[in-house]
């Protein structure tokens, strides 16, 4: 039996537990903590040490989807987690610009860990103040090439949209090599 | 869709770099703690800002302040055409030969520099983006290019703390920008940021570039983060560096790249048939 992973990182909030819970087969196995502290309470619970997600493809394979912490106080997790991933997603709730730059410090951070493929999903386009995804670009700065996608974590479909984009740029950047 | 936050989060230059860059036309409406303020652009140029009270920003009042008028005239001004649009004013001041077409728009890029001046000393404020809004009919657009008063907001930005999340790693290196219609000429730089810019090279770390240029850490930050707001350069990995990390070939053990392929392939095939 051969497992794979890939690893949905973004900061605090982001919706990369909802993610994973969208399309796992299994309840998502979260570490999660009810919060204590009155400026975090903008939901009951977080992930502290990971979550993770199983899709199976079929008796030999088996693909785990691992979400980080996204507070930084868990982050010594980050490094684990990103050990041998074949590609990662960055999740950013679009409606929060206060989390911008977060954001763009854990997308360099695992990029430093390993030079794998990644995405950068623009999560929440749902809600009505979500920002645009082209207005996101210039705010996280992310070069052209980098893809930058529209994202609704609750939504199946989406949520199966931006993983096989990720599928594919990670076969693009095998043929590139 | 919104553009809307809070200046905490997201600096004035910062809004100024994606206005910029994006070539927005719209108003942007800021609402500090003691005074708001709407600046309006079209097509990534600044076209007219407003601040504070509506009667200080009359075209009178601002000729004035900036001594294009004299005090007695500003008198007369305002006992006899108080009623007239800025429009209407301009017009007349130039047909009777008071001050040229020239002297208003100078007059009035003045005073909406000053406007963002006060602005970039805001450390809080809701801000607001309205997308296609265009400038008051009775008002008298400019055209600013945004590069200069970007340059000018960066360096208002003086924490090191600031600076270091803005740019974090500083092997990188910096190549110019090949954005149409931008010329490195019409901005203005101190001689700091010449000498900066005569070390821009792909092949050249900020770090090489710092200790050439005898530059302390938070004075290239800020001068690389200035001009990286306003468009001119970009970040890009130094050529010729340290050999790049082991890739993906690492990622899953043992495997050769078609068996990769194929793996990852086995994992778009079951995706799609979620
Ligand atoms: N409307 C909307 N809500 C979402 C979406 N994705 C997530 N949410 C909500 O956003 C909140 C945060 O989602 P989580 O999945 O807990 O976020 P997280 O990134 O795992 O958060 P941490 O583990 O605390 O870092 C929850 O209330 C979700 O229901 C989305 O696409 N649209
Ligand atoms: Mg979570």
């Amino acid at each position: 039996m051969q497992t794979v992973k890939m690893v949905v990182t973004g900061p605090f909030n982001a919706g990369k537990t909802e993610y994973i819970q969208t399309v796992s087969e299994i309840d998502v196995v979260s570490t999660e903590k009810k919060i204590s502290s009155e400026a975090e309470k903008i939901k009951d619970a977080t992930t502290v040490a990971m979550d993770f997600g199983r899709i199976t493809v079929d008796d030999s394979l088996v693909l785990y989807l691992f979400g980080t912490p996204g507070q930084k106080r868990f982050d010594f997790m980050w490094e684990i987690l990103s050990e041998g991933m074949l590609g990662f997603i960055v999740m950013v709730d679009s409606t929060r610009p206060e989390t911008f730059r977060e954001a763009r410090t854990i997308l360099e951070t695992f990029r430093a860990y390993a030079p794998t493929p990644y995405i950068v999903a623009a999560n929440k386009q749902d809600l009505s103040d979500a920002w645009e995804v082209e207005d996101m670009r210039i705010a996280l700065r992310l070069d052209p090439t980098i893809k930058l996608l529209p994202c609704v974590s609750v939504d199946r479909e989406s949520v199966k949209e931006t993983l096989l984009e990720l599928l594919e740029t990670i076969i693009t950047h095998l043929d590139s090599e | 869709m919104a553009l809307k936050g809070n200046l905490r989060d997201f600096t004035i230059t910062q809004l100024l770099n994606l206005i910029n860059l994006a070539r927005k036309t719209g108003a942007l409406v800021i609402e500090g703690p003691s005074d708001s303020a709407t600046i309006t652009f079209r097509d990534g140029k600044l076209a007219y800002a407003h601040l504070g009270a509506s009667k200080d920003n009359g075209l009178g009042p601002i000729l004035h302040k900036t001594k294009v008028i004299s005090k007695a005239q500003f008198g007369t001004l305002k006992k006899r055409a108080s009623e007239m649009s800025d429009k209407e004013l301009g017009l007349l001041l130039i047909n009777s030969g008071y001050v040229t077409q020239e002297d208003i728009i100078t007059s009035l890029q003045t005073h909406f520099m000053d406007i963002l001046n006060k602005l970039f000393a805001w450390a809080e404020g809701i801000f607001q983006f309205k997308n296609g809004e265009s400038v008051p009919d009775d008002k008298i657009p400019v055209r600013m290019d945004l590069e200069n008063i970007i340059m000018e907001g960066s360096r208002h930005l003086r924490e090191l703390e600031q600076l270091k999340d803005e740019l974090p790693n500083l092997d990188m290196a910096l190549k110019f920008t090949d954005r149409p219609g931008v010329n490195l000429r019409s901005v203005n730089m101190s001689v700091e940021e010449w000498r900066v810019v005569s070390y821009i090279n792909p092949k050249n770390s900020i770090t090489q570039i710092s200790k050439a240029t005898s530059l302390s850490d938070m004075e290239i930050r800020r001068i690389v983060y200035s001009l990286l707001q306003a468009g001119l350069v970009e970040l890009i990995r130094p050529e010729g560096g340290p050999e790049p990390l082991p890739d993906l070939t690492s990622a899953i053990p043992g495997a050769n790249k078609d068996e990769q392929k194929t793996l990852v392939n086995r994992l778009i095939g079951r995706i799609r048939s979620l």
